[in-house]
């Protein structure tokens, strides 16, 4: 399998001081998809916001072989789509089209182009006929679709979400994984929406206070009650 | 939560509906240029002025109440802003109080200034409130855009109307959480109160800030801020825009020659 991402000996401190990654080691392959799990606080949002180059990291990371770094941002982030947790951070715009057209521009393309990849991006969400529609009008189940569609329009390699099913009722949070697994696309997922990992994840990462815990099958990992209730993926009481 | 919106009968379909929102802009400021800079004697003016935007009003079928309601919430600040005016204008003394240790005296020129400039902002609204009540805000902020608008002004509208929902649903939100844990005290500690709630959401508006730029750059953006080009002139905007061009130009004309 071609490796698509890697991480080598990758820590991070915010500027606050507060320690967020430690020596975070991990190789994505092409095809895959991986959850990765651990508490609130764990870091899994700063080793995603990594993955583009949001955050710097000084050659830590490597995608398709290339350092993230100043002169590869561009092409990075049009690799690696980054959904953020909260839709109304990542639906700036006024109107739907908007959003899910400011990548392609941003990326260069002509307007004919634009226009087909936003009308493929809504579709492969199911959220056609949404395009001018304002994003504050809309459920939060249908602003997450939407925020999908604002990174698969850039026809990224690698789909890094944050706790996509986060906020959502159970049949939106389905209809969501389902969606999901429909694009065929290596995905990374950080969630701790243990449902979710098990319908859709092959492998799985634990990360605790910016630590890698443990990395495997799913199945392992999602069997291992010691493991999940230590690290605040369980009922503590089964420690 | 809903609120009321800005643009809120802007999906109906009409007339000025479907007129180029560049029309509708230009036009709009051509009156309002033409109503403010009319002399405040020229009554005549001001009627063909209000008959005009009640036309266009009728044409696209606003709800009257609505529009009726909109404008008067504009008044209680140009009442406030024009209210010192009759006092301090010179001429005619219409009416002299003697209030403790002053004397203050009402002019008619300034009565008169006093009602043009409620007249002048009553239409000037109107004609504002018809503008937006006709355009989707994002078709507006487009034509300011090809206008040829500063972008980073443009942007910063459209964020501005992003998240303004977005923060009043915040304020809404700590609001209940508040009220839910009120139990009275003091006028000082609900001041306090309301003062660590603007704190709060000033932090979270900034680091929201910071989400939202995040998320941008994740998606390409490098601070230049590039556009796609969609709209058209139509026939229609040029009949409009010629014609409501010819009847200002004729207003003018009637005040030149009254």
């Amino acid at each position: 399998m071609e490796e698509i991402i890697r991480v080598d000996n990758l820590s991070f401190c915010y500027p606050d001081g507060q320690q967020a990654l430690t020596d975070v080691n991990l190789t994505i392959y092409q095809g895959e998809t991986v959850a990765l799990i651990g508490p609130n606080g764990a870091g899994k949002s700063t080793l995603l916001l990594h993955l583009n180059g949001i955050l710097h990291s000084n050659g830590a990371v490597k995608v398709f072989g290339r350092p993230v770094d100043d002169k590869n941002l561009r092409w990075v982030r049009s690799k690696v789509g980054l959904v953020f947790q909260n839709p109304d951070d990542q639906l700036f715009s006024p109107t739907v089209f908007d959003d899910v057209a400011f990548g392609p521009i941003n990326l260069g393309y002509s307007e004919a182009e634009v226009r087909e990849l936003v009308t493929n991006a809504l579709d492969w969400v199911g959220m056609r006929g949404y395009e001018q529609r304002s994003p504050h009008h809309l459920s939060v189940g249908e602003k997450k679709r939407i925020a999908i569609a604002t990174v698969l329009s850039m026809n990224p390699e690698i789909l890094a979400i944050d706790e996509p099913t986060s906020n959502l009722d159970p049949a939106s949070k389905w209809s969501l994984i389902e969606l999901l697994r429909g694009l065929v696309i290596t995905k990374i997922i950080a969630s701790h929406d243990l449902e979710l990992v098990q319908a859709l994840c092959h492998r799985a990462i634990v990360l605790d206070r910016g630590v890698i815990i443990a990395d495997g099958a799913t199945s392992n990992i999602l069997a291992d009650k010691r493991l999940l209730s230590a690290h605040g993926l369980a009922h503590a009481k089964a420690s | 939560m809903k609120h009321s919106f800005l643009d809120q009968y802007s999906d109906r379909d009409s007339i000025i509906h479907r007129l180029d929102p560049r029309t509708k802009l230009i036009t709009t400021l051509f009156f309002i240029l033409a109503v403010v800079l009319t002399p405040p004697n020229r009554w005549p003016a001001f009627a063909l002025y209000f008959f005009l935007v009640a036309a266009l009003l009728l044409f696209s079928k606003v709800p009257a109440l609505y529009v009726l309601k909109r404008s008067l919430v504009i008044m209680p600040f140009v009442v406030m802003l024009a209210i010192f005016i009759p006092f301090f204008k010179e001429g005619e003394v219409a009416g002299s109080y003697n209030i403790w240790l002053w004397q203050i005296s009402v002019t008619y020129s300034g009565l008169q200034v006093f009602w043009n400039i409620l007249a002048k902002a009553w239409l000037s609204i109107l004609s504002l409130i018809l503008l937006t009540s006709t355009t989707k805000f994002s078709n507006l902020l487009k034509s300011l855009e090809q206008l040829r608008m500063p972008r980073v002004m443009t942007m910063i509208l459209s964020f501005m109307y992003r998240y303004l929902f977005v923060l009043v649903d915040e304020v809404m939100r700590m609001r209940q959480a508040r009220d839910s844990r009120n139990f009275g005290g003091g006028r000082l500690w609900q001041l306090r109160t309301i003062g660590n709630m603007i704190g709060t959401l000033f932090i979270r508006s900034y680091e929201r800030g910071e989400r939202v730029y995040a998320a941008m750059m994740a998606r390409g953006f490098d601070g230049q801020t590039r556009t796609l080009e969609s709209l058209n002139f139509r026939q229609l905007d040029v009949f409009f825009g010629v014609g409501l061009g010819l009847v200002l130009i004729l207003a003018t004309v009637v005040n030149l020659l009254y």
